[in-house]
């Protein structure tokens, strides 16, 4: 029986780690992809409210943003919410405004696929629906109907 | 080489902002021309509850003040509600929820509300799905006659009024 018997003492082997450099590479590669870079150009701040049935967007080239909400350059821009696409201010109506900008967009794409353009409106908690209101109008007139209200997932608190 | 392999590893650790894009759907109705008159729908009224969303941010539901809580188990009552009680809904087809909101309303509680009815539709129709098919709405492959059956048994009628001007 002094097979079985345990010579005390005994070390545990060395853990191999040659493949260590293969697993640091792979993390590396994945987060080289899957990372994107906060847009510097972010002009308004947007805290979006936190629901429960949020669902996904899977064809993201698909989406357009609209973002509103106060300028995080308060001494410059005050503190009314604005409204920003593409990387600069823009308007409700006129010009400069969401019509004319989803229009554009709907016309860099195919034109197979422009019915399917969503817009995503991610807007600031804290901002009154009225001027939500004036931009749905506004797609509504040019019949760019899908519409989606960003929001985080999680539970609603009071 | 494993240095720089990690020098690289936690910087892209650190930068990385996953990209979430996420939020609720909504179908806006289409613009109404103006040289059209609207259609005169007739409505009846125990088909329609009415969600009102004021200024300050609170909640009135068929001409009563209710609280946010309450608001997904009160629309369910409503659309499963098949005739039995007067005050809701015919059937699940004929029932509408009117949701109109102030200019005022933050978005905040808009979208928390809207969230509400939408998590109120998803419940019955999971109930009538796992009641029929023994399996959750969500299980259900898309565009599968199935889907299409539970879509059609509850269809999602959330109606926003037209702003008014003041």
């Amino acid at each position: 029986m002094t097979k079985f018997k345990k010579n005390g003492g005994k070390e545990s082997p060395a853990i191999n780690t040659s493949a260590l450099p293969d697993i640091v590479f792979m993390l590396l590669f994945f987060f080289m992809v899957a990372t994107k870079m906060r847009d510097p150009s972010v002009l308004v701040r947007t805290n979006v409210p936190t629901v429960s049935e949020v669902e996904k967007i899977v064809k993201k080239s698909w989406v357009n943003h609209i973002l509103v909400g106060p300028p995080l350059n308060t001494a410059e821009f005050g503190n009314s919410p604005r409204i920003q696409f593409d990387d600069k201010f823009g308007d409700v109506e006129g010009a400069n405004g969401v019509g004319v900008f989803i229009t554009m967009k709907k016309n860099e794409q195919p034109e197979g696929i422009r019915d399917y353009l969503t817009t995503s409106i991610k807007a600031d908690r804290s901002v009154r629906m009225g001027l939500i209101q004036d931009i749905k109008q506004e797609l509504r007139k040019i019949n760019s109907l899908k519409l989606l209200y960003s929001a985080s997932e999680g539970d609603v608190e009071e | 080489m494993a240095d720089i392999a990690f020098l690289l590893l936690v910087f892209f650790l650190v930068t990385t902002t996953m990209d979430q894009q996420k939020g609720l759907r909504v179908q806006l109705p289409p613009y109404p021309d103006p040289n059209v008159p609207p259609p005169v729908v007739e409505q009846n009224d125990r088909n329609v509850l009415e969600v009102l969303v004021n200024s300050a941010d609170q909640l009135l539901v068929e001409r009563k003040p209710l609280r946010l809580e309450a608001l997904t188990d009160l629309t369910k009552k409503h659309i499963q509600n098949e005739g039995r009680l007067p005050n809701f809904s015919d059937s699940s087809q004929a029932a509408v929820v009117s949701l109109k909101n102030d200019r005022g309303t933050s978005v905040e509680r808009y979208v928390q509300v809207y969230n509400e009815l939408i998590r109120a539709y998803n419940e019955a129709r999971d109930e009538y799905s796992s009641s029929k098919y023994g399996r959750s709405y969500a299980d259900l492959p898309d565009k599968s006659d199935e889907q299409i059956a539970v879509k059609k048994k509850y269809p999602m009628k959330i109606s926003e009024a037209e702003p008014v001007e003041y």
